[in-house]
């Protein structure tokens, strides 16, 4: 929106493949010259060589870590959804469940992992659990938070009308959520990943369900260190394609009205 | 006393047999943080009437306003609606309408879905609302920006809006509070003169709010003059003014000696709270 400083639509996108670019050259040069061993550092084509030789092995293990985020986004964002609803309903409920939901946010996965995984037979469900804990506080916080930032002047004038509670809720409450909704969406999705890896990690589950995580672990101890890149690779491109679709549908969504989104709108 | 003055007098003596609109006695508010907003208050507004409640900023005029919508209750005191307390006039078929100080739109409705709102939520027979949104919306000029959304709309254009959802159930009593006050002086006068012509076409009860002197005497029949700390009313004017007034009522010298008493007032009323504190 503002003039001064606005970039072209284009040379955004230029602009960083342009530093990839120039950073991945860098990199093969300075392997090729001072002949960096590949266990210790290896080169960017040797990372891509990888890529296409293990890609059966990789994308299958990419499909499962994939699965798990998306999975645990979707639980994350109906209940977290659900239970903003229930905690704009009395500022009571709210009082005494919030605290719980801090707790869940400010202990670490990792220490509660071991814990998840014990309890839950299934490893599946346990690392989806996992990946739900790490994801839902920000959906539950924004979501709250937009359900009380209705306009007060527009809830009284839905008093005037002697509006009944769903219709403010449907009407107000909810039109009114969705901007910060989808700002919590947008941090749970790339959550729900980290959420989904760590509890892997903390699993080490191999075999047939074995994911990205389970990968580097492996790739680490046999030292195949362009495996291990090649994994970090995709995990992160991953993370960048989840947010990429969490901003979209965000885009969709609001672009009519929204003042955050009308750059993208006009 | 002549015969203008005369007439008026007798419109008002036929008035009195139906109970006020709203009728206050001796209504105060004390805040739960103990800030005393009104001392107690007596004022009625009858049928037809044009009231402006006037006064400086933080005298209690917007508390004053949500009182008589019901947004609030009194402390002490009581408020009749047509003679009945307030959860009666639902049942009376009695409406309010209510225009905030900011347009308070929903930014994601369109112009149309805005005025709707308020038969929306009353479950209004679906014809019926089309021709109440079409009429309100022509009422306020902007039948031609029914598919806009808020944000498209100038700060005036986005003012009328939020009338024309005022108006659009046809209110028995329209409650205003500075509606123009974030408004250029340009915009401002020609809102006047439209509220005006609004209030004498659709035979309107207003309460109004604003601490523009000159808004308070070229729109009102009546204005109630209030002072601050604690928030009280000093005094009802009656303006003996023929409508429709224009232009030349603004620059008229009635207008000047009713605008140079209702100044004095309130300045005194100033004066004086400041002695006490
Ligand atoms: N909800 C509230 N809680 C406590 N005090 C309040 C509340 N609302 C208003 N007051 C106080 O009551 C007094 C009157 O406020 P009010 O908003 O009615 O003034 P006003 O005449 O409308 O002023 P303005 O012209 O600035 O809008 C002020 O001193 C204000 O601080
Ligand atoms: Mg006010």
């Amino acid at each position: 929106m503002n003039e001064t400083t606005a970039v072209p639509r284009p040379l955004r996108i230029v602009a960083p493949v342009l530093l990839a670019l120039a950073v991945i050259a860098l990199w093969q040069i300075l392997t090729d010259v001072y002949a960096v061993p590949s266990y210790l550092v290896p080169s960017p084509a040797r990372v891509l060589e990888t890529l296409v030789a293990d890609r059966e092995l990789l994308l299958r293990s990419l499909t499962v870590t994939l699965g798990i985020a998306l999975v645990a986004l979707l639980l994350a964002t109906v209940f977290g959804t659900l239970t903003a609803l229930v905690f704009v309903q009395s500022r009571w409920i709210e009082m005494s469940l919030f605290p719980y939901a801090v707790m869940l946010q400010v202990t670490p996965i990792v220490a509660i992992a071991p814990l998840i995984i014990i309890w839950v037979k299934n490893t599946w469900i346990a690392l989806i659990l996992c990946a739900v804990v790490v994801a839902i506080f920000p959906i539950i916080s924004n979501t709250t938070l937009g359900l009380r930032s209705a306009d007060p002047g527009l809830l009284n004038l839905f008093r005037l009308c002697r509006a009944t509670r769903w219709q403010v809720l449907t009407r107000l409450r909810i039109p009114s959520a969705l901007p910060y909704f989808f700002g919590g969406l947008r941090i749970a999705s790339g959550l729900a990943l980290i959420g989904a890896v760590v509890a892997e990690f903390v699993a080490g589950t191999g075999g047939s369900g074995a994911g990205l995580a389970y990968q580097i672990l492996l790739a680490g101890f046999q030292l195949n260190i362009p495996r291990l890149f090649a994994a970090l690779l995709l995990i992160t491109a991953t993370g960048v394609a989840l947010f990429g679709v969490t901003i979209w549908v965000s885009r969709l969504a609001l672009a009519r009205w929204h003042e955050s989104e009308l750059g993208a709108a006009d | 006393m002549d015969a203008r003055h005369r007439e008026h007098r007798e419109g008002f003596a036929l008035n009195e047999i139906a109970p006020p609109v709203v009728a206050i006695r001796g209504v105060e508010k004390r805040f739960a943080n103990g800030t005393q907003a009104l001392a107690p208050v007596d004022l009625d507004v009858r049928h037809g009437e044009f009231v402006t409640l006037l006064g400086p900023s933080g005298c209690g005029k917007t508390t004053l306003l949500n009182l008589i919508a019901g947004l609030i209750a009194p402390s002490r005191g009581a408020i009749k609606w047509w003679g009945n307390p307030f959860s009666a006039t639902g049942s009376l078929g009695r409406k309010l309408g209510f225009v905030f100080q900011a347009p308070t739109l929903m930014p994601w409705a369109r112009v149309d879905a805005n005025v709707r709102l308020p038969l929306d939520l009353a479950h209004a027979d679906r014809a019926h609302a089309d021709r109440a949104v079409a009429r309100a919306l022509d009422l306020v000029d902007l039948e031609d920006f029914a598919r806009h959304l808020p944000r498209e709309l100038s700060g005036g254009m986005q003012m009328r809006v939020s009338i024309a959802r005022a108006l659009v159930t046809s209110p028995d009593l329209l409650l205003m509070d500075e509606p123009f006050g974030a408004l250029d002086e340009f915009t401002r006068q020609r809102l006047d003169d439209e509220i005006s012509k609004l209030w004498a076409a659709q035979r309107l009860t207003v309460v109004f709010v604003t601490h523009s002197v000159a808004e308070a005497v070229f729109l009102s029949t009546r204005v109630a003059v209030m002072g601050a700390r604690p928030g009280r009313v000093l005094d009802a004017i009656a303006i003996d003014e023929p409508f429709p007034r224009g232009d030349t009522f603004r620059v008229s010298t009635t207008f000047a000696s009713y605008a140079q008493r209702l100044s004095r007032l309130v300045a005194e009323a100033g004066a004086e709270s400041a002695e006490r504190t």
